[in-house]
């Protein structure tokens, strides 16, 4: 028992020293996950910054300077053009020059004193129907401010229901918060995906597979081998993640690390297993990669990443039962943005343990399918 | 000679070349000042272990990389200044020819056609000779990627010579092609010279072909040790060589150590069975009156014995003297398992789906002996080596290694074996120290006796100097010595080596089978799979095998004298495999 503990050990420490030796696979390691942490979090995002749009008022009275106030005193709207006639309006929507333009027709004020309904014509470029979407929300709190103000300092009967909304969690609603946990996941399972999927191909372009399979090490204690570097450094990795997404992201986490750090166990386990089973199919470190790669791009969609997964047709729904990153991220977000510790979160841990040991059984049996 | 350099009827003139490379362990000199010529209309062989700068030559003599300093001249170019018409008159056939796997034959010659602009009408009418000299014209239909080692260097010949090039450089073309084939490959190069007066300039680095070359040029360790004809080298030695026919009724391999410790010996080979000695004169080695009755008997000289003499007057230190017994075996009975014989092959049998790599094979290796398994490229002998490793299971029979059934082999028995691999298996990145650690751990050893082992390993086979470089970086001699090493540490009983010493130099080639000769007669046992006939000569027994299954078996001289026949009184061991060979009709260069 004592002795295959030192033959794991010692596997464990000959894989360490050919990833850390080589300054290709060091590389490879640290450098891209922390440039797509950085990119990531800066350019995925769903909040609209720095609005271009253009006003196009005809109205001289008080209410229209009001309700323009309220958007160009936004951080989210820049205002880059007045417009005086109908024929300035679409040149710059086909030049992408503004992605709204709002219109106040000269009986604005007026309507408004008289207590009639007042209308804002919002005229949006639909060419990048997500971004009119998210823009119209915009324009229409706005509006919706403004009409509560007005309702109040003119005492108009305001609307007979209205809607009060708070975002439990997240309450202004940063999409930064939901896309940076993400990433932690994304990445982990990156780094163990690669740790695995291109060390068994290494060693069959060096030949010293071979060499590795006439010693006295058994099957299990090579795949012991392989997996413990491949914990720590992906454990390593996504706590040097965890601690960019605190510190420098200003996510808050605000569950327990033990949680944490159980769901990132569980993860890891099924990323190496993954990989192993990539590892088992390829002959070389070249096919390795495309093969993390071909699973890493569907995991990521199937996962509700960017994407919700009840949007998705009931089949590709089933299909994301089958991928870890879905349940790790159910993981990470309930624990950083809402604080579930272990209890709350059996379920995932349970699907993502079984996808672990069961992808790990499978590696294991390539493995004895190849050499035999 | 061809040594002094006349401008004008050379047909390749280099005067003063150096070349230097610089790489992780700083500036490495490959040529270091070479002066040499090839006379037009002969096949000139240049001759060199792996690492003496053969193909920096090539290349820099087609064009393709610049020379530091010195001057080349090729039929009156510079292929420094003028590569391009070196190249237009030059066919460059490197070590890796590109030949296109998913073409067949006949695309891949209109391609390299199309590549040398040869016009496509008549060229049928060229290719016909071409494709009747290398004998593929069956297979003009065949995708390249399904033809034999063989039969691909023969087509890569094929397209070098297809815009009719007056010089053929090749680098090293019989690599990894087996002695059948390489005859053949041969043949046709002479036949070349014959029919067309082309000149051929041609590297390798097995010393028996150096015997089929006009000229020699011995490259070593980036400088030139000798150039002559074979004959001009054989006649230097011409006296020197013996054999030793009897001697106090000791075995040969015990014999090694003592005969080549006397004075004045410059090499000691085992040859079939035989000790052959190389002397600085032209006397018998003297041995002392008291160990009683050595007899000795002239023998005709080969290359490699001048070759052997020139190396021993340029370092006589290295090799010489040193232990060849390692400190933690020599003198213990190795235990060879439980089995009577190490090995034990009946009917073996081994499919890939229809195809039958391996047909009811069956032979036997005994405690304290060297196996050889020969055969030509395809005759299953590397699906046998990887069943008897336990890396392939069999389909049929049993296989006993160690006293231990292979089919089950449990992890125990492979404690038993020791495996080297003809890439030397290591692990570049990690540092010679490094890989010693993890292939004694993986065989169990730790703590105390695994330091004291590895520094044992590491003044024995004097890599004491190279502990904390990294593996990939060692030269490829020292690179042999360590995965020698990694897979002795554990003491195995049983070794399985596959062409373990094809590339080195000579020199290390009798380092390592002598460290191999102290561990059989401490009782290890040794099977080496191999086409190459030096390494066999030094096999107790050989089987050689074709198509799967056994075409021979016995001693090295018991095979010989099966090949006996009036027009060959004497046969090599290679003469005897190929007759043996071309006996049983197996259709050669073709994969089955």
């Amino acid at each position: 028992m004592k002795q295959a503990l030192i033959r794991i050990l010692e596997l464990a420490r000959k894989e360490f020293l050919a990833l850390l030796r080589d300054k290709k696979s060091r590389t490879v390691l640290i450098v891209p996950p922390l440039i797509q942490l950085f990119v990531f979090s800066y350019a995925a995002t769903f909040d609209l910054n720095h609005i271009s749009y253009a006003v196009w008022n005809e109205d001289t009275g008080i209410y229209s300077r009001q309700l323009l106030a309220r958007f160009s005193g936004s951080p989210n709207f820049r205002l880059v053009a007045r417009v005086t006639h109908r024929e300035e309006v679409a040149p710059l929507i086909d030049n992408r020059k503004v992605l709204l333009v709002l219109h106040l027709r000269n009986d604005f004020s007026r309507s408004i004193l008289m207590g009639s309904p007042a209308r804002v014509q919002a005229l949006l470029d639909g060419r990048q129907s997500n971004t009119a979407m998210i823009l119209l929300g915009y324009v229409q709190s706005i509006v919706s401010g403004f009409n509560d103000e007005i309702a109040v300092t003119r005492s108009v009967t305001p609307p007979i229901a209205s809607i009060d909304l708070r975002a439990w969690y997240n309450p202004n609603l940063k999409s930064r918060w939901f896309i940076v946990p993400g990433i932690v996941g994304l990445l982990t399972l990156l780094i163990s995906l690669l740790v695995t999927a291109l060390s068994v191909a290494r060693e069959r372009e060096e030949g010293t597979f071979d060499q590795l399979m006439v010693t006295p090490l058994t099957p299990f204690q090579i795949l012991m081998g392989k997996i413990l570097p491949g914990f720590v450094i992906g454990i390593g990795e996504a706590t040097l993640i965890i601690l960019a997404a605190t510190l420098l992201f200003h996510v808050p986490l605000r569950g327990p690390l033990d949680a944490l750090y159980l769901g990132l166990f569980l993860f890891i386990l099924s990323g190496l297993g993954v990989g192993l089973m990539i590892s088992a199919l390829v002959s070389t470190q070249q096919q390795g990669l495309l093969g993390a790669f071909l699973f890493l791009v569907p995991a990521i969609i199937l996962s509700g990443f960017a994407t919700p997964i009840a949007n998705m047709p009931p089949v590709i729904q089933d299909l994301t039962l089958l991928d870890p990153l879905r349940y790790f991220l159910v993981v990470l977000r309930q624990i950083f943005l809402r604080g579930a510790g272990i209890t709350l979160l059996w379920p995932e841990y349970l699907a993502l343990l079984l996808i672990g040991v069961a992808s790990l059984l499978i590696a294991g049996a390539f493995f004895k399918k190849r050499l035999g | 000679m061809v040594s002094d350099p006349v401008p004008g009827g050379d047909i390749i003139a280099v005067r003063d070349l150096v070349k230097t490379f610089s790489g992780p362990m700083g500036t490495v000199p490959a040529l270091k000042g070479i002066s040499f010529v090839v006379r037009p209309g002969t096949v000139t062989g240049l001759i060199g272990p792996d690492g003496a700068g053969k193909t920096t030559l090539m290349r820099i003599l087609s064009g393709l990389i610049l020379r530091d300093s010195g001057s080349v001249s090729i039929m009156g170019h510079d292929p420094g200044n003028d590569p391009l018409s070196v190249q237009r008159s030059l066919g460059y056939m490197p070590q890796k020819f590109g030949l296109y796997e998913d073409l067949t034959v006949e695309e891949n010659l209109d391609f390299h056609s199309d590549l040398h602009g040869v016009p496509s009408s008549g060229r049928k009418g060229l290719y016909e000779p071409l494709l009747s000299m290398t004998g593929l014209g069956p297979f003009v239909g065949r995708l390249a990627g399904k033809l034999s080692g063989g039969m691909k260097q023969k087509m890569g010949i094929a397209c070098s010579l297809l815009h009719k090039p007056p010089l053929l450089l090749l680098d090293e073309p019989t690599v990894g092609v087996d002695p059948v084939s390489r005859r053949e490959l041969w043949e046709i190069l002479h036949s070349l010279v014959r029919e067309s007066g082309s000149t051929l300039f041609i590297s390798t680095a097995y010393l028996d072909e150096a015997e089929r070359c006009d000229d020699i040029l011995i490259l070593h360790e980036g400088g030139i040790l000798g150039s002559g004809s074979p004959g001009s080298f054989r006649s230097e030695v011409q006296g020197h060589a013996f054999e030793l026919i009897e001697g106090s009724g000791r075995p040969s391999r015990a014999l090694d150590p003592v005969i080549s410790a006397l004075p004045g010996v410059i090499d000691t080979v085992l040859a079939g069975g035989h000790l052959r000695i190389v002397m600085e004169g032209a006397a018998p080695p003297r041995v002392p009156e008291s160990s009683g009755g050595f007899r000795f008997q002239p023998v005709p000289p080969r290359f490699e014995d001048a070759l052997m003499t020139r190396l021993w007057h340029s370092r006589k230190d290295l090799e010489q003297g040193r232990a060849t017994r390692l400190p933690w075996v020599a003198g213990k009975r190795i235990q060879g398992g439980k089995g009577e014989q190490a090995i034990r092959v009946e009917h073996l049998t081994r499919d890939f789906g229809s195809f039958r790599a391996v047909n009811d094979l069956s032979f036997e290796v005994g405690h304290g002996e060297v196996f050889g398994l020969l055969g030509a490229n395809g005759a299953g002998k590397t699906t046998t080596f990887r069943m008897l490793a336990g890396l392939l299971p069999p389909t049929g029979g049993s296989l006993m290694v160690a006293g231990e059934d292979v089919r089950k082999f449990p992890a125990k028995a492979r404690q038993n074996i020791g495996y080297m691999a003809q890439k030397f298996s290591l692990y570049g990145q990690l540092t010679v120290y490094q890989n010693l650690r993890f292939y004694s751990s993986a065989y169990g050893i730790s703590g105390k006796a695994q330091t004291d082992r590895i520094q044992e390993v590491l003044k024995f086979f004097g890599l004491t100097p190279y502990r904390d470089i990294s593996a990939g970086l060692l030269p490829l001699g020292f690179r042999q010595r360590l995965a020698l090493a990694a897979s002795l540490m554990h003491t195995p009983a049983i070794l399985l080596l596959d062409e373990p010493t094809s590339g080195v130099d000579p020199n290390a080639r009798r380092a390592f089978w002598r460290i191999i000769n102290g561990l059989v007669m401490d009782g290890v046992s040794v099977l080496v799979t191999t086409h190459f006939m030096e390494e066999a000569e030094y096999c107790d027994r050989l089987a050689i095998m074709a198509d799967g299954g056994l075409l021979a078996l016995g001693s090295p001289s018991e095979i010989k004298a099966q090949a006996k026949t009036e027009d060959l009184p004497a046969p090599t061991l290679e003469d005897a495999f190929v007759t043996l060979l071309s006996r049983a009709a197996v259709p050669s260069g073709l994969p089955a």
